[in-house]
């Protein structure tokens, strides 16, 4: 027990004796600081767009609704389903009704070109044809500007997500797309899920508009509880009357993210990782003139008696805070340049664009301070244990 | 030239400080030769587009499909010497993963199209004739470890066929090259008259046509030619350059040019201050020497460049392995499995990155050598 107290208490005189020289130091010190704040930066920033991406993929759908397609469709944009095919969805079990009706909500998905703001350039923006029991699944869905279009009418109302992003898509603004005029009348969010990426029209106008004859995309279902899915799709593709592909809507637009998360995550880690190796590379500098330059204070340290492990200690320790002091600005500069940072992008598996914003979550944050205090760690590690090893007679002798 | 051995004595002087350094530049570089290689894969098919060809797709948005008669009538208006169509086919080889661009296209017409596809006579012949017959580029082939007579299964996510099943069958006739080192050999190219004969809906269709002018100069006029034709139609058009088409294309994913030239530009930052603080405490230490060279007769000037050549001899060595580690991993080919279709660093990061290594040699060696440069002889001295 002494022996543990008296090893702490060399751990702690050398290193205040670290810190207490730590202004001399403070050009080399300073530059381990930035170093280690640039690569939190870049790491927490890069990760951020996945985060970002994938909450609001997430956040799209509850468990209890399901999503009918085509069998073999992987998106709602190459699914086809008859309207017939629809009633027969309708009529399954497991479904939710209200006032006798079943909630399930036949819609159709197009994409059309709307100018980007950011860039000037078209972008293919998801167009939705839905009937009023599409409201009733999307409990989330409030209309925040104008009102809800009327149905029969060439009325469109728009995402806030895509409102923001997408050049003319303000309430009283026109948009031609083909020979039709749509009329925005109204803005809607979703609770930041993926339909505020989308501008809505009633189904009906929307089919007659595409030439569709009898052809929506894909059937949302409410059912009575998320436990009744299994029976809800053994029913469905047991039918012989159909060939479709059953899915929670979760799991569906989890899928969806995939593709880009992947992407961001094998570059961000990447980009971030190299850049690890550099900043490790510029602590081990920053300490080993740091040692150097106490050469003579450690030897006369070790000559009254202090141990290998309190000096190896020491240094590791004043790397790690070195590391995470630039880790914490990091991370506070990603968080407060990057944190709902509007933007959008192509969603590759669905072709269509998807609005969302930069997140930097505190997980995140915890990952790039940990990255630091790894960066710190190995920084220091070989300094420290040359500063251990340095024999005391030699050391001395440079005085 | 004789001051050689000087300047590299001093790289020696700490020989461990030397290394670091020495890698924290390499690693910078690294970054910027394997950035630079992912931006040209955002970018590439902007700087490959053909600048005599335009591209037409359905005014609404190009899922949109545009009736094959078309072809006849875009092949009339003035300035255009030849048409080729095509249509997105988007199937999956055995996993979602694999993505790659399968195309229905008329293949006599679109190879026209693409003279930088080169493909043997015979196996283009072989093609011509097989109707179920494709052709893929030399990367897609490597990837799959496909050979000519393969049959490739394809499961389709949008056509499935008439009766009902979604699994096309192809035979690989050809495998075509590049005329480039950027040309794209990540297509699949099959005709698109099986995909018509046999999908269920929506035949006599395509996604796209492929237009060849007579003269670049005149682009905009024959695009608004074209799109005037089939104004008030039931299928309105947009025409535009291949450049421009691609470029939109790019720009659907986001501004990545921006981004990646922010990420260099904070590496590089780093880097800077890791390096010239290195490099400064290495002058600092050697004041005494350099003190003593001065009291020798080393003028001013010499001193200034001594110190200079050393940070321009590290900022040169560490570059230029830098970028030759990063073409070495490049040329292992994409990190994300096809996403990043043609992953190459492009021409012009060679004297970029030369360009940066003397910007990074200078900007870390001019302080601590003009500060080299102004000491005062009997202070220097009297410090050591």
């Amino acid at each position: 027990m002494q022996r543990l107290i008296n090893w702490f208490t060399q751990v702690y005189a050398v290193g205040i004796l670290n810190l207490r020289t730590l202004p001399q130091r403070l050009g080399s010190s300073a530059a381990t600081v930035v170093g280690v704040a640039g690569v939190v930066t870049v790491f927490v920033a890069v990760l951020s767009i996945r985060e970002g991406f994938r909450a609001t993929l997430q956040e799209t759908g509850s468990p209890s609704t399901a999503i009918v397609m085509r069998g073999g469709s992987d998106t709602e944009m190459m699914s086809l389903v008859s309207l017939e095919d629809a009633r027969v969805i309708q009529d399954a079990p497991a479904i939710a009704h209200q006032a006798g009706a079943p909630i399930a909500s036949p819609e159709m998905l197009v994409l059309v070109d709307v100018p980007k703001i950011s860039t000037g350039t078209d972008a293919n923006v998801p167009l939705r044809g839905v009937t009023p029991v599409a409201f009733e699944i999307r409990t989330h869905l409030h209309i925040i500007a104008g009102r809800n279009f009327v149905p029969g009418r060439n009325e469109i109302i728009a995402g806030a997500g895509a409102a923001r992003e997408f050049a003319g898509l303000h309430v009283g603004e026109t948009k031609h797309w083909g020979k039709t005029a749509w009329t925005v009348v109204g803005i809607f969010t979703d609770g930041g899920s993926v339909s505020e990426s989308e501008i809505w029209a009633d189904l009906n106008v929307l089919m007659g508009a595409y030439n569709r004859g009898t052809i929506v995309s894909s059937v949302y279902a409410q059912l009575t509880s998320p436990g009744q899915f299994d029976a809800f799709k053994s029913a469905l593709t047991s039918d012989p009357r159909l060939n479709v592909k059953v899915q929670r809507e979760t799991d569906y637009f989890a899928d969806q993210s995939i593709a880009i998360t992947s992407l961001v995550t094998t570059l961000g880690y990447l980009i971030a990782g190299m850049m690890g190796v550099g900043a490790v590379f510029g602590a081990i500098n920053t300490m080993y003139s740091a040692v150097a330059a106490r050469t003579r204070e450690i030897a006369t340290l070790r000559a009254l008696g202090f141990g290998g492990g309190p000096v190896v200690l020491s240094v590791i320790a004043e790397s790690i805070l070195l590391a995470l002091a630039g880790g914490i600005i990091g991370g506070s500069l990603a968080y407060l340049c990057f944190n709902n940072f509007h933007t959008s992008t192509m969603n590759w598996q669905s072709f269509s664009q998807v609005a969302f914003a930069f997140r930097v979550t505190p997980r995140l944050l915890a990952q790039g301070f940990t990255y630091a205090v790894v960066i710190g760690l190995f920084g220091g590690l070989f300094p420290a244990v040359r500063a251990a090893r340095t024999s005391v007679a030699a050391a001395l002798r440079e005085l | 030239m004789k001051f050689l051995p000087l300047i590299w004595s001093n790289l020696r002087r700490k020989r461990v400080r030397t290394i670091f350094t020495l890698l924290s530049i390499l690693v910078a570089f690294l970054l910027f030769g394997y950035l630079v290689a992912v931006r040209n894969a955002f970018e590439i098919g902007v700087q490959i587009a053909g600048v005599d060809r335009l591209v037409t797709t359905d005014k609404v948005s190009i899922v949109v499909a545009l009736p094959l008669s078309y072809t006849d009538r875009i092949a009339q208006v003035p300035g255009v010497t030849d048409v080729a169509y095509a249509t997105w086919f988007g199937g999956i080889y055995q996993d979602p993963k694999n993505f790659f661009a399968q195309m229905a296209v008329n293949p006599e017409r679109y190879l026209r199209l693409y003279p930088e596809f080169r493909i043997p006579e015979d196996q283009k012949k072989a093609w011509f004739a097989d109707r179920t017959g494709a052709i893929c580029g030399r990367y897609l082939a490597n990837r799959f470890h496909w050979k000519i007579g393969d049959r490739i299964p394809i499961q389709a996510t949008v056509w499935p066929k008439k009766d009902g099943s979604s699994s096309w069958e192809f035979t690989l006739d050809g495998i075509y090259d590049g005329a480039e080192k950027t040309t794209d050999t990540t297509q699949f190219l099959f005709h698109w008259k099986y995909l018509d004969e046999s999908r269920s809906r929506r035949a006599g269709t395509v996604n796209w046509y492929i237009i060849r002018i007579a003269s670049p100069a005149e682009a905009p006029q024959v695009a608004d030619r074209i799109d005037a034709v089939f104004a008030n139609s039931d299928n309105e058009t947009k025409t535009s350059t291949e450049k421009a088409f691609m470029q939109g294309f790019a720009k659907q994913v986001g501004d990545i040019g921006a981004i990646i030239t922010a990420i260099l530009g904070v590496v590089f930052f780093v880097i800077l201050l890791v390096a010239g603080n290195t490099m400064m405490q290495s002058v600092r230490e050697r004041i005494t020497e350099l003190a003593v060279l001065k009291t020798l007769g080393y003028p001013n000037g010499l001193i200034l460049a001594l110190v200079l050549a050393e940070s321009l001899v590290l900022a040169a060595l560490g570059g230029a392995l830098g970028l030759g580690l990063a073409w070495l991993l490049i040329s292992r080919g994409d990190p994300t499995n096809g996403m990043l279709p043609i992953f190459v660093m492009p021409w012009w990061s060679g004297p970029t990155g030369a360009l940066f290594i003397v910007l990074l040699g200078l900007a870390t060696g001019t302080l601590p050598a003009l500060q080299a440069m102004r000491l005062r002889v009997v202070q220097a001295l009297r410090r050591g």
